[in-house]
């Protein structure tokens, strides 16, 4: 299997929104890729397709070599997700909801399991404090150990850095960084943030209207726009009138 | 289709998911004193009422009782009923609804685990308010005998049908139904025999009335006050009844929760 995810000519509409249009795109093993797009561009519905919470309209999903459509249960074992726009339950404290998902994800030595990651992303002295008394970078760092408490395969994050602070934000890519080269997962990654994007991801896809309108290395796509960086590529593309995506 | 659910069924998920909710009652003791606080008033003041009546002749003594016990075996049908639905409501309210179904989690085991929790929650308000009846009125639920144990199978059945007629109605029109949650049991108050007879209601709605298992448990709970009679004919129509429902709420779930997948309700449940 070299394709972690595999999509075919995906499309999801509501009613007459065309909310994703037939996009087709590969992440291989190891890499970290950047969903890139405006507010409404079909980022959060394509992933929520990835992770079979929303069923497209028309198209093929395959995740780590299995059909999304009806070999769902055999994937999401392996694949995880954290976003700040899904929450973990606030009266629960930080322990109890790991150690919830842990069973979940059927970890055995749940105690080490959830001590570890606490240790890594400094949750130890909070584990028995409520999700709701926390901090927005601790709650996002509580919902970073809940997505890697299976050492998934593949990881898909939601504007994983939103509302953090520059000195949280950089913590949390550092070690989503070395998460990554010590495991060899995939990444997906959706995200506003063109530092971040620079920084952690390998290929980059630019969603507009539903379809994909641009696609490389970071370094590709600055260079091909003549631009800066991938803030000034980012206008570039959002402005641009009927974007359509280039030929290869 | 069966071999293939059974074989993925895991009991270590139910039970992850039975934690999470015993977590949360847990979490809140004024969540635990309302597990009790409301079955408590309705005891204390059908208690009050029986024992006006009771004064009366042996007619209105025998009605008391039955009232009494038909009040308190109503509550724990309303109390299983809400103990399901506030539970997935919480998942909810808490905008949770995407990790749990990313998670391995399959649709069925939540349900069960739902149930198991719905149980828990039910146990916590009845215990107390059956020894505090005993305690305050004398009235010992536990000397009707096994009839009691059906009675309770057959409505707890029937609020788990409720429930999943209830979760599924939010999950595909979205959290703007969940005042249904408290709403849904009482559309069946009037035509469940509760407090009076299925003679009394209007001839036309007999059918209506009969076509509810609730309706079989408390004219067969005024059997057995009144005559002594376990009717288990009537406690047999229930669980058949039952069955039906069960089947057909798991139908009209897995119904919505296809729908919630196609609009993107279980995404955004919460928002």
């Amino acid at each position: 299997m070299k394709n972690v995810i595999a999509v075919e000519n995906l499309f999801k509409s509501y009613g007459s929104v065309q909310a994703v249009s037939g996009i087709t795109f590969s992440v291989p093993k190891g890499q970290t890729v950047g969903l890139l797009g405006g507010n409404g561009a079909g980022k959060t519905t394509t992933i929520a397709m990835l992770l079979g919470l929303l069923l497209p309209t028309s198209g093929r999903i395959e995740i780590l070599g299995q059909d999304m459509s009806d070999q769902r249960w055999k994937v999401l074992p392996r694949m995880n997700f954290s976003s700040p726009y899904v929450d973990l339950p606030h009266r629960l404290t930080i322990y109890e909801n790991l150690s919830v998902y842990a069973r979940l994800y059927g970890i055995r030595n749940i105690r080490k399991r959830v001590e570890d990651l606490a240790e890594t992303l400094e949750l130890t002295d909070l584990l028995k404090r409520p999700v709701g008394k926390l901090s927005s970078g601790q709650t996002t760092r509580v919902a970073l150990a809940k997505s890697l408490l299976n050492d998934p395969d593949l990881l898909l994050l939601d504007e994983p850095t939103a509302s953090l602070d520059p000195e949280t934000a950089d913590r949390i890519r550092t070690h989503l960084a070395d998460w990554r080269n010590r495991t060899g997962a995939t990444i997906l990654l959706a995200s506003h943030n063109m530092g971040e994007v620079e920084r952690m991801c390998d290929h980059v896809l630019m969603m507009k209207k539903g379809k994909i309108v641009d696609r490389g290395s970071p370094g590709e796509l600055i260079e091909k726009h003549g631009r800066k960086n991938m803030e000034e590529v980012f206008l570039t593309i959002a402005r641009q009138n009927d974007a359509t995506e280039p030929r290869p | 289709m069966i071999r293939h659910l059974i074989t993925a069924f895991s009991p270590n998920r139910i039970w992850a998911m039975v934690l999470r909710y015993w977590y949360l009652i847990r979490s809140s003791l004024p969540r635990m004193i309302e597990l009790v606080y409301w079955p408590f008033m309705q005891m204390l003041i059908w208690g009050f009422m029986s024992q006006f009546l009771r004064g009366h002749d042996s007619f209105m003594a025998k009605a008391s009782s039955t009232l009494l016990a038909a009040v308190m075996l109503w509550d724990l049908l309303y109390r299983s009923q809400i103990g399901m639905s506030v539970s997935f409501l919480e998942e909810v309210w808490s905008r949770n609804l995407a990790q749990i179904f990313i998670s391995p989690l399959r649709p069925f085991e939540w349900l069960i685990s739902l149930m198991i929790t719905s149980l828990i929650r039910t146990l916590i308000s009845a215990i107390p308010i059956f020894l505090l009846a005993a305690l305050f009125f004398g009235f010992r639920v536990w000397d009707l005998g096994w009839p009691v144990l059906a009675f309770w199978v057959n409505l707890t059945l029937m609020a788990w049908s409720i429930s999943l007629l209830n979760i599924g109605i939010i999950l595909r029109a979205g959290q703007g139904a969940e005042s249904l949650t408290w709403a849904l049991t009482f559309m069946i108050v009037p035509i469940s025999a509760i407090y009076y007879p299925v003679s009394t209601l209007p001839y036309w709605l007999h059918p209506l009335a009969w076509s509810l298992p609730s309706t079989h448990v408390f004219e067969g709970l005024r059997a057995l006050m009144f005559d002594g009679v376990f009717r288990t004919d009537l406690a047999i129509s229930a669980l058949l009844l039952n069955v039906l429902y069960m089947v057909l709420g798991f139908v009209f779930f897995f119904w919505c929760f296809a729908a919630a997948r196609r609009n993107g309700q279980l995404f955004r449940q919460g928002e």
